[in-house]
């Protein structure tokens, strides 16, 4: 009995000791913390196409894991020392907020609430969305307007489920919401016919379609965006460095874009350019990454290993994607878009 | 006070599990005798005629719709979903194309052979520690602290040329498994201990434990694993992270514990004062009559109960559907959103519904063999 | 009771003082209450760090300000501009509501199985026996989602299963006909209440009397008569006002009658067919813990078996029975904030959306989790309540 007992409490702390990696790093920036770990720990949907989306190998997909790389290729050096943490829209703030992760890369619209009381830094907006809805093509609906009595699938703490409750409100219509934790089971329930109406961000809703629907044709996407929905990337407060590679990696992608600077043409700019601009962005002219406390070949990195913002919604979302969502406000400031690169410099 | 609440363990007290007695004997061979046991068995007052008469117009009605859903029409094995669909009966063909995500959730495809091999372990060793015959603790815990090295070697590879698989991708049964066993031999001992400070004579000890058990208890489940996922990691010092399988099983194991104490505490009252006044007289201390004398009597007493509570711990484990950790459940809510194959999820519950309860009822019978085995053994 | 079993203090070893178990008793005791000081402490200072650091709000200020979601069903009126606070009120009382449907169901059903457990015919006992061993070998997490996915999977409103006018059963829930509003049912309501407190006091004086004067009354059919009856005359007496107020297809949906949701229907059944199982195993235990001579020597006696039944087997089964039965209607409480998974919105569920609108986890969850412990604690208070009584009867 005492042997056992002994033993028993050994085998305990063994397992106790396997299982748990308590890693005690200094509390220092959180630059140094990611490159000590050598991964960067990145909050994602848990599924949601052009976004985040794990395939059968497991391998994840979408325009925010693409700006998870971006961070890790500007930081690590490598977009693919990215480790991805899929989240429930109700698990990601304290995830963030505990340091399970350090960034989150999740649809997240920015609101004053969450950038205030909740404690967090929002970079610049990756991409403009607002609330969107689809119906059954059997019911005719096409506008908010028609869905008086409707059914309402939404995810809960998500700002659409607020957004739907202040626009039907406004409109003096009644609905019944029904609110599922899990995005996959909130799916799953409208196509099962649970709801005559499933609400989410605008962009998210032709990938449920093209992949969730038995047959797509059925369904059909109000095409009038109601809200304000601008999703960013997202941080914790109490490190500035760390805000500020947030905020210039995002700004490396638009710019990229604007001075035409892309994936598949990046080296052969960096030969020829004759640009100031786009050869500080590459690191030719050195200096400003340091002031970033990364080194100076940063910007040239995420361009080369993850892609302008271009090339970033065009595999996501754009052409080369089986959404071929049109870009809308996503385009650049030039050609009327919302898509402004500060200045590199 | 709070002593005085009379709390059985959770899902079925003691005495609840306890042997069925046989209501009716099973049907003899004669004829004769099959015409006494209808009339005895099913036909004995007009009352009884009538239940009888009520419950086999309810089976002609429900039997052969079900035996031709399930098998007569059924599809067994098939690659395409239209099959199925155009089929009336069950579409047992769902498990066999999709098993794999199932049973081993989002571990790398190529690497789901470890995981054969580690569940075949993992039985193994767990069928041996079933059997009395191999009670030595010395065996027992070398078996174990060996199975779980190799388990732990295939599931996280990193050595012998195994490639290593964190253990935010283990899923499935494996990952049951890994919860299942981690709550009970962490929570095991915080229950002994919880338990013997409860009896405790000290009052600060008594205080504390009996707020903790009956606090927990008053709780459920959901919430611990939300404190686990959500709220603990914010009452540790920045900088410090422990692993979220890790804090999960830490929650179950102590939710576990708490109800476990309960049982064993059971068992410490069972052993009469005379053992207690023995052990004092011959001069043992509190922790030396305690292990020698009070606990093994008690664990035996309360071992059946015990037993209870560890298949509630093997059905506990699904819990974890709420966070979004692939357990076998979650993994086939998961596979069940593939819009092709959505619409039998019947077919893919009851697979995973039989999974349960084979561990399940098998630990349930088992609990009763040895309760039959202590009550004719030993007597106190 | 457990302090009279516990053994005191031992024989003292020796004179040193680090052998007397008193003063070992007092260290372990100072040990003990400085590490829990200790370890709270630890807690509270790095939350309070973490959160101020973080700059994270912290309080229950966000109780008082407005919610912005909606909620499916509510037993109160609410609003998407009402308080956190109502949101979360919302939410308890849907936990209650199906809590208590459940804890009744449960009885019934448990009870049922369990009389079927150790009935004589044969087959009813295989039936019962069967329906046990799988439905509480099975988690209830499973029980639960795969009713919803049942009832989520139920023809479209315009397919409905409608089986007779005024009921219809379809994907969006149970679809029922009720009656109209009408001022006379607060009266009848009234009634019921009259009703249920004379039916009470009438089987209190029945029992009086037997127990006086040996003679038996009938007490079930005239408490039952009352209990019916004096609604019922009060209802007749007003001209007995009835309006249907049926469902009828709208652009979407139903509207009019009452609504019961799949996810309340799932859950229901869920938890009560989990808890159901172990209830019938219960009763059984309870019905089988009364030695048969009791119940023979009363039928010599030329009792008839209904007496039986109610004033020898029943008083000493529910002796048996009734802890055991407390924690699980506990745990069926507990087991009800599995509608968090399938979008019921009880407490869980609404906590779970104000956590994350709020972002304030440490409070939310510590609000889940104070109401469920009052709960669980006023049902162990009233359930020892009635343990005692059934105890005292046993002089």
């Amino acid at each position: 009995m005492k042997a056992l007992r002994r033993s028993g409490w050994l085998a305990v702390a063994a397992s106790v000791a396997f299982l748990s990696t308590p890693a005690v790093a200094a509390d220092g920036p959180m630059v140094t913390k990611i490159k000590q770990r050598g991964e960067l720990a990145c909050g994602v949907h848990t599924g949601r196409y052009g976004f985040a989306v794990a395939d059968s190998q497991g391998k994840w997909i979408g325009l925010d894991v693409d700006f998870c790389k971006a961070v890790a290729a500007a930081i690590l050096g490598d977009a693919n020392k990215v480790k991805y943490v899929p989240m429930s829209a109700v698990q990601r703030f304290p995830a963030l907020q505990s340091g399970e992760i350090d960034v989150l890369s999740r649809t997240t619209t920015v609101t004053l609430t969450r950038d205030v009381s909740l404690g967090l830094h929002f970079g610049p907006t990756t991409f403009y969305t607002g609330t969107g809805f689809m119906v059954r093509k059997t019911t005719k609906a096409t506008k908010l307007e028609q869905l008086a009595g409707a059914t309402v699938c939404v995810v809960p703490g998500s700002t659409t489920e607020k957004n739907i409750a202040a626009l039907f409100k406004a409109r003096k219509i009644k609905y019944t919401p029904v609110v599922i934790e899990s995005q996959k089971a909130m799916v799953g329930a409208y196509f099962s016919g649970r709801c005559d109406v499933m609400s989410m961000d605008h962009a998210g809703l032709p990938g449920h379609r093209r992949f969730d629907a038995k047959n797509p044709d059925e369904h059909f996407i109000f095409e009038e965006v109601y809200s304000k929905e601008p999703l960013a990337m997202a941080i914790r407060q109490g490190d500035d460095q760390f805000y500020d590679i947030i905020k210039w990696v995002t700004h490396v992608t638009f710019n990229a874009e604007e001075y035409d600077v892309h994936q598949a043409n990046v080296d052969e700019v960096l030969k020829t350019t004759t640009n100031p601009d786009v050869q500080r962005m590459l690191g030719k002219i050195g200096g400003l990454g340091k002031k970033l406390g990364l080194d100076d070949q940063w910007g040239y990195r995420i361009i080369k290993q993850v892609g302008s913002y271009k090339d970033i919604y065009d595999r996501n979302f754009g052409e080369k994607s089986p959404l071929k969502l049109p870009r809308g406000l996503n385009k650049q400031w030039t050609q009327g878009g919302l898509l402004y690169g500060y200045p590199i410099k | 006070m709070a002593d005085t609440l009379t709390r059985a363990g959770e899902p079925g007290g003691p005495s609840t599990r306890a042997a069925p007695t046989r209501a009716s004997a099973p049907p003899p061979e004669e004829k004769i005798a099959v015409l006494r046991w209808l009339r005895d068995n099913l036909f004995s007052s007009p009352f009884n005629t009538l239940v009888t008469i009520l419950i086999v117009a309810g089976l002609v009605k429900v039997v052969p719709g079900l035996f031709a859903w399930g098998i007569q029409n059924a599809v067994w094995y098939t690659k395409d979903h239209e099959v199925c669909r155009a089929a009336s009966g069950a579409c047992w063909a769902v498990i066999g194309e999709k098993h794999r995500p199932m049973l081993f959730g989002l571990y790398p495809y190529a690497e789901h052979w470890r995981l054969v091999v580690a569940l075949v372990l993992y039985l193994g060793a767990f069928s041996i520690t079933l059997m009395r015959r191999f009670w030595n603790p010395v065996f027992l815990i070398a078996l174990w602290v060996v199975v779980g090295t190799a388990v732990g070697i295939l599931l996280w590879g990193g050595v012998f040329g195994l490639t290593f698989v964190p253990s935010s991708q283990w899923g499935g049964l494996p990952l049951t498994m890994v919860l299942f066993t981690g709550t009970v031999v962490l929570g095991m001992p915080v229950a002994v201990l919880l338990a013997l400070g409860r009896r405790s004579h000290l009052p600060l000890v008594k205080t504390v434990c009996v707020t903790f058990i009956e606090t927990l208890r008053g709780v459920p489940l959901i919430t611990i694993l939300f404190v686990a996922v959500n709220v603990f990691p914010l009452f540790l010092p920045s900088g410090m992270e422990i692993n979220t399988l890790l804090r999960i099983i830490v929650g179950m194991a102590i939710f576990f514990a708490c109800y476990q104490a309960e049982v064993i505490r059971g068992g410490l009252q069972a052993i009469p004062r005379g053992q207690y006044e023995a052990a004092e007289s011959l001069g043992l201390t509190y922790w030396q009559m305690t292990r020698r004398i009070v606990l093994p009597q008690a664990l035996r007493i309360c071992l059946p109960a015990m037993v209870n509570h560890i298949i509630a711990a093997i059905k506990n484990t699904s819990f974890v559907l709420i966070i979004g950790l692939f357990d076998i459940l979650t993994a086939t809510t998961n596979v069940l959103e593939d819009p092709l194959w959505r619409r039998f999820f019947v077919e893919a519950y009851l697979f995973v519904a039989l999974v349960y309860f084979v561990f399940c009822y098998a630990l349930s019978k088992y609990s009763q063999r040895l309760e039959q085995w202590l009550s004719a053994g030993r007597q106190y | 009771m457990a302090q009279a079993e516990t053994f005191q203090d031992g024989p003292r070893r020796g004179g040193s003082l680090l052998y007397s178990t008193a003063f070992r008793g007092v260290a372990y005791q100072i040990l003990l209450a400085a590490g829990v000081i200790l370890v709270g402490y630890f807690l509270y200072s790095n939350v309070n760090q973490n959160l101020e650091r973080q700059s994270i709000a912290t309080g229950f200020r966000f109780l008082t300000e407005s919610a912005g979601f909606d909620i499916g069903e509510s037993l109160i009126p609410y609003d998407s501009n009402d308080s956190y606070g109502k949101a979360l009120v919302v939410g308890i009382l849907n936990t209650l509501l199906v809590s208590v449907f459940g804890v009744v169901l449960a009885t019934i059903l448990g009870g049922f199985m369990g009389i079927a457990r150790v009935s004589r015919n044969w087959l009813a006992a295989k039936l019962a026996s069967m329906y046990v061993e799988v439905m509480r070998n099975i988690p209830v997490v499973l029980h639960v989602i795969f009713w919803a996915a049942v009832f989520r999977n139920l023809p479209g409103p315009k397919e409905s299963i409608h089986p007779f006018e005024g009921l219809y059963f379809n994907n969006r829930g149970l679809i029922f006909a009720v009656p109209k509003a009408n001022p006379a049912y607060v009266w009848v309501g009234v009634a019921f209440l009259v009703g249920l407190v004379a039916a009470f006091l009438f089987v209190r004086w029945a029992d009086r009397r037997r127990e006086r004067t040996g003679k038996f009354m009938p007490t079930f059919w005239p408490a039952l008569a009352i209990m019916i009856g004096l609604p019922l005359v009060t209802w007749l007496v007003q001209g007995a006002p009835l309006v249907w107020d049926k469902p009828t297809f709208g652009a979407f949906n139903f509207s009019g009658g009452a609504v019961l949701t799949p996810e309340f229907i799932a859950l229901l059944v869920g938890i009560v067919v989990y808890t159901g199982a172990f209830i019938a195993e219960i009763v059984r235990a309870g019905i089988q813990s009364v030695p048969r001579g009791q119940i023979e020597a009363a039928r010599s006696l030329g009792l008839r078996s209904g007496f039986v039944m109610r004033y020898v087997t029943l008083p000493q089964a529910l002796r048996v029975i009734v802890p055991p039965t407390t924690s699980q209607y506990l745990s069926l409480a507990k087991n009800s904030s599995l509608g968090v998974f399938i979008g019921y919105p009880e407490l869980v569920n609404v906590a779970n959306t104000t956590l994350n609108q709020t972002g304030q986890a440490v409070e939310a969850v510590g609000i889940m989790m104070t109401v469920y412990l009052l709960m669980s604690l006023t049902i162990s208070i009233i359930m020892n309540l009635y343990n005692r009584k059934t105890i005292i009867r046993e002089r």
